[in-house]
C-alpha cells in the first residue's frame, strides 16, 4: 500500500434537533484510536444548520479537524441531501475507514454512500480492530476487522473489505467506551460549501415528532431486568420494587418486551440496548445469544433462574437457583435489613 | 392506478432456534434451519396489495436467490401478487448486499417502470438493512427506510409515516419511490383457499426440467408449454436475462468478505452458587455491598 493512500477516519456526527447523538461520540473516542493505530487523521463529518457549534464539540473527543456543512436546509436529516454530500466527500478524499452509528439515520445513509461509491460496509458491528490480514494468500497490512454478530445473534462474524479504499461500518450504539479528552484538541474547521438542489426536495418532512427519551439505561450504574419467565405482567411489579429498592433502572428481556410486560425502549439486546452497568441483576431470564450481547459486559452479574440449565448461569458471577417470584421479595428485605 | 414491485426475499429461520438444529458442541447448524418467508418482506407485500386494493394496479414480486427461493414467490401468488419473478444464477451466488443491490437493480429495470418498489427493512440471516437504500441508490431512486404507513397517494406523491430514533415522521415523497418497511407497519393477510388452489402448481424452467428429468414421459418443452397456457409458469431471470457486467455480481462483486466466523457457544462460567434463602441472599447483598455496586 502506498503513501497516497489515505490513512484518515471519519466519523459522520448525526445529529437529532441539533444535538450529536452519543453514539457519534462514542465513535470518535473509538476512531481516535483506530486513527492513532493507522497513523492517520481523525475527521467528524457535521452536517447541520447549526453545524459549527456542533463542530465545537468534537473536539472534545479527539477530533483532529471537524468537515462542517452548514445551512438552514440541512436542520433535520433527509436522506437525499445528507447523501449528496457525503458521498461527494468520501468521493473527494477517499478516507480510509468511515463509521456511522448503526442507528435508524446511521443505517439509512450508509448503505446508499457504500453504493454510490462502491465502498465495502458492515452493518451494526460490535467490535472494530485494525490488524494485518492474510485473506487468500494475499498479505493486507492494517485491515478494518469488522466484527458482528450474525445470524440471529449465533455466530460473531469477522468482515473485511479488502479490495476499496474506503472501509465503511455501521457500529451499534453503547458498545463503543465514551470518555472525553481532558484537553481538547485544538479546534480546526473545514468549512465545506452546500448548494440546495432541486433533487433534494423528491421527499421532504411535513410532520416531526420525537422526544429525549426519559429512559437511561446506558448511564444506569444499577439494572434489574426480568424476563418472560416473570410471568406475568403483574408479577413484573416485583422488578421495579427491586430496581426502586436499589436505586437502578428497569428493564427486560425481548420476550418480556414482546409478551408486553414492559415498553421497548427498557428493551437490552442485540435489537435493544447495549448496557454495561456496575451491577446487572436478571432475573427470569434465560439468557438466550440476543440478550446476552446487550449485557455480558456488565460489571457483575446476579442471575435468578429456576432453570438450573439456563445459559444465564454461565455468564453470571452471582447464580440463585430459584423462582424470581418468591426470591426477590426476600431479597428486598434483606436488603433493607442490612443496609438500612 | 399503481404498479409495485416488491422485494422478497427465502430466509433460513434464525427466530425459532431449538434444540434440533443445535450441533453437539452446541453451535447451530444452518443446514437443518427450515428456509421461511422474510417477516418483513410480507408487510411489504401486505402494503403493496393495500395499495392496489385502494388505487388499482398490479403488484410484481421478485427474489434473487437459489431455485428453491420459488417457494416465497408462490407464497406471493397465494397472497394475491398479479406476476412473480425468480432471480437465480450460480454466478450470483456469495453476493453481499452491494453485489445483490446491483443485480437487482438491474433486474428492476429489465421488468419495467413501477411507482413503488417496496421491501422488509432487513432480513433477519443478515440483519444489515442494507440491500432496500443500496437498490434504491443504483436505480437512482429517492428512499424511504423503517416505513410504518403509506397514508395515501396522490398526485404522484405518496405520503409516509416512518420511525426515527425516538420519535416518528411523515413525508411527502415523489413516485417513484423506494420505501422499505417495519414489522409493525401491517399484518399481512392469510392466504386466499382460492389462490392456493390456483397457484400451488406454478412452477420456474428449473422445476419443469427436473420434472421431466425425473420422470421418462415427461418433456421440459411440453411442460412449459401447459404451465405457460394455464399461467402456472414463473418467470426466470439468469445472468444472460439481466443486463449485468459479472465481474459485480456475485462474490467476484462483493467487496465485504467474511474473514472468520466463530459460533456462539455457552462457556462453562463459573458463578458463586447462592441459596434462594434469607441467609443466602444476606451473603449475596454484603459481596455486593462490599464491591462498593450499591449507592
Amino acid at each position: 500500500m502506498n503513501d497516497m493512500v489515505s490513512k484518515d477516519v471519519w466519523v459522520f456526527v448525526e445529529q437529532r434537533d441539533g444535538k450529536a447523538a452519543e453514539v457519534s461520540l462514542e465513535l470518535l473516542c473509538k476512531g481516535r484510536k483506530l486513527a492513532d493505530t493507522l497513523g492517520g487523521e481523525l475527521k467528524a463529518v457535521v452536517i447541520a444548520a447549526n453545524a459549527l457549534e456542533l463542530a465545537e464539540r468534537t473536539f472534545h473527543y479527539g477530533a483532529d479537524e471537524a468537515l462542517v456543512v452548514a445551512h438552514p436546509s440541512l436542520a433535520h436529516f433527509r436522506t437525499m441531501p445528507y447523501s449528496r454530500v457525503l458521498t461527494e466527500l468520501v468521493r473527494e478524499a477517499q478516507p480510509r475507514i468511515v463509521l456511522f452509528g448503526a442507528t435508524v439515520i446511521g443505517r439509512d445513509i450508509a448503505p446508499r454512500i457504500a453504493s454510490a461509491t462502491g465502498s465495502g460496509l458492515t452493518a451494526d458491528c460490535t467490535d472494530l480492530q485494525i490488524a494485518d490480514v492474510n485473506y487468500l494468500k494475499q498479505e493486507h497490512h492494517r485491515l478494518l476487522l469488522q466484527i458482528r454478530p450474525a445470524f440471529g445473534g449465533n455466530i460473531i462474524a469477522t468482515i473485511i473489505t479488502p479490495d476499496t479504499r474506503v472501509q465503511m461500518a455501521t457500529v451499534r450504539e453503547g458498545v463503543m467506551e465514551l470518555f472525553p479528552l481532558q484537553t481538547p484538541k485544538p479546534s480546526r474547521i473545514q468549512q465545506i460549501p452546500f448548494e440546495p438542489l432541486p433533487l433534494d426536495e423528491l421527499v421532504e418532512i411535513i410532520e416531526r415528532h420525537r422526544e429525549e427519551s426519559r429512559v437511561n439505561l446506558k448511564g444506569a450504574n444499577i439494572i434489574v431486568s426480568g424476563g418472560y419467565g416473570m410471568g406475568s405482567a403483574e408479577n413484573f411489579r416485583l422488578i421495579h420494587e427491586l430496581a426502586h429498592v436499589l436505586g437502578g433502572e428497569v428493564a427486560g428481556s425481548r420476550a418480556a418486551v414482546d409478551a408486553g410486560f414492559l415498553p421497548r425502549e427498557r428493551q437490552v439486546g442485540q435489537t435493544g440496548t447495549t448496557v454495561r452497568p456496575k451491577l446487572y441483576i436478571a432475573c427470569g431470564i434465560s439468557g438466550a445469544i440476543q440478550h446476552r450481547a446487550g449485557m455480558q459486559e456488565s460489571n457483575k452479574i446476579v442471575a435468578i433462574n429456576s432453570d438450573p440449565d439456563a445459559p444465564i448461569f454461565e455468564i453470571a458471577h452471582y447464580g440463585v437457583f430459584g423462582d424470581a417470584i418468591e426470591v426477590i421479595p426476600k431479597l428486598i428485605e434483606v436488603y433493607k435489613q442490612r443496609l438500612k | 392506478m399503481l404498479s409495485s414491485l416488491v422485494l422478497v426475499k427465502q430466509v433460513p429461520d434464525t427466530a425459532n432456534i431449538s434444540g434440533k438444529v443445535m450441533n453437539d458442541d452446541g453451535t447451530v447448524n444452518r443446514a437443518k434451519l427450515p428456509a421461511v418467508f422474510n417477516a418483513e418482506d410480507r408487510v411489504a407485500l401486505e402494503l403493496a396489495l393495500r395499495l392496489r386494493d385502494r388505487y388499482g394496479g398490479k403488484v410484481t414480486a421478485i427474489t434473487m436467490g437459489p431455485p428453491r427461493a420459488s417457494d416465497v414467490l408462490r407464497e406471493c401468488l397465494y397472497m394475491g401478487a398479479d406476476e412473480v419473478c425468480l432471480i437465480t444464477d450460480r454466478k450470483f451466488a456469495g453476493a453481499d448486499t452491494l453485489a445483490t443491490s446491483y443485480v437487482l437493480g438491474r433486474a428492476v429495470r429489465k421488468l419495467g417502470t413501477f411507482d413503488f418498489i417496496l421491501g422488509g427493512r432487513q432480513a433477519i440471516d443478515g440483519d444489515t438493512a442494507q440491500v432496500g437504500p443500496q437498490t434504491a441508490e443504483k436505480l437512482g431512486l429517492p428512499q424511504v427506510t423503517y416505513a410504518e404507513e403509506i397514508r395515501d397517494v396522490s398526485d404522484g406523491y405518496a405520503t409516509i409515516k416512518r420511525k426515527i430514533d425516538g420519535g416518528y415522521e411523515v413525508l411527502r415523497a415523489r413516485l417513484p419511490v423506494l420505501v422499505t418497511v417495519i414489522g409493525e407497519a401491517a399484518v399481512p393477510r392469510p392466504y386466499s383457499a382460492k389462490r392456493v388452489m390456483q397457484y400451488k402448481n406454478a412452477r420456474t424452467l428449473i422445476e419443469l426440467e427436473k420434472l421431466a428429468d425425473d420422470n421418462s414421459l415427461l418433456y421440459s418443452d411440453r411442460l412449459v408449454h401447459e404451465a405457460k397456457a394455464k399461467n402456472l409458469f414463473i418467470q426466470t431471470f439468469t445472468m444472460d436475462d439481466v443486463d449485468v457486467e459479472p465481474e459485480r455480481c456475485g462474490i467476484k462483486g462483493s467487496p465485504t468478505k467474511v474473514h472468520k466466523i466463530e459460533s456462539v457457544v455457552l462457556a462453562g462460567g463459573d458463578h458463586a452458587r447462592i441459596e434462594p434463602t434469607k441467609e443466602g441472599l444476606g451473603k449475596l447483598i454484603d459481596a455486593l455491598a462490599r464491591d462498593h455496586l450499591f449507592g
